[in-house]
């Protein structure tokens, strides 16, 4: 019988879909009995999907231009 | 600098026109993942100063050791991969005199703590506008321990691997997926404050 421990400890590749099909049906079994263990695993994969969809910010303009300078000194002293 | 002839063009064939000899295709590659470098920088170091230095000295250190750049992984992890050396570095010289050891060990998930067990909405994160929604999610990711922070930046901002990951921080693939699990269970706990579906602290699941 699989406890909420055990759950929580497979949680991570549960979400990841990274399996076999055995352990992830013992799983599926148990979040249908422990509402809690539903909560935290749906809670979990909705925390993982915001964070995946977050675009990075453009950096600042003068930051670039930084960059781009630093670059092109490089660039021009034909070290490579 | 204009670019926007490669915009179509795929990273690799960038940089064989980079060695080539052709300084616009890197500046190509710069602008896909100077957003991404800077804001792992900024994670790992928590400092935009030294994030800056590492934007900097990640693009290049790339550029200059562009000939160790193998197809067989792709430019993004690669240069991923360099950006983390670079922050960790910074990350230790900052703090020589603080623990910031990435390599202590842990155990493993028996002290995996759940304190808040409350359901959210579906897409909870549309209640809040891009910037209060950019600031929450910041803030609760600076607020992990470093070792935990750096392999949930690797992992689930910038999407490597596990592997990748591991090779990337120097650890093992057992270590990276147990801070994983830590840092994933934390943030969930932190965004739970948020995004907690309205109603639902009135009532136990328990």
């Amino acid at each position: 019988m699989l406890t909420c421990k055990d759950f929580l400890r497979e949680l991570s590749d549960f979400l990841d879909e990274n399996l076999d099909a055995e352990i992830r049906a013992k799983l599926e079994q148990h979040i249908t009995e422990c509402p809690n263990c539903w909560v935290i695993a749906d809670t979990t994969r909705k925390t993982i999907k915001i964070y995946k969809g977050m675009e990075p910010y453009p950096i600042p303009s003068d930051m670039e231009e930084r960059l781009m300078e630093a670059l092109e000194r490089k660039m021009a002293s034909g070290q490579k | 600098m204009p670019v926007s002839s490669q915009a179509g063009i795929d990273d690799a064939t960038l940089v064989t026109q980079t060695r080539e000899g052709d300084a616009r295709s890197f500046s190509e590659l710069v602008k896909r993942y100077e957003g991404k470098v800077f804001r792992l920088a900024q994670h790992v170091t928590q400092n935009r100063e030294d994030a800056e230095d590492v934007l900097q000295e990640t693009f290049l250190k790339a550029y200059e050791h562009l000939d160790q750049f193998r197809g067989d992984s792709k430019f993004y992890t690669w240069i991923v991969r360099i950006a983390v050396n670079q922050a960790l570095m910074k990350l230790r010289r900052r703090k020589t005199d603080k623990s910031v050891s990435l390599d202590e060990t842990i155990d493993t998930g028996e002290d995996t703590i759940v304190r808040e067990i409350a359901a959210w909405d579906e897409d909870p994160e549309q209640q809040f506008s891009r910037e209060e929604l950019g600031g929450i999610l910041d803030n609760a990711v600076q607020s992990l321990e470093p070792i935990y922070r750096s392999v949930f930046v690797l992992r689930d901002i910038e999407d490597l691997s596990t592997e990748e990951t591991a090779e990337a921080l120097e650890l093992s693939v057992p270590a990276v997926k147990s801070r994983l699990l830590r840092a994933r269970l934390q943030l969930r706990e932190k965004l739970t404050r948020y995004f907690k579906r309205k109603g639902d602290d009135l009532f136990a699941y328990l």
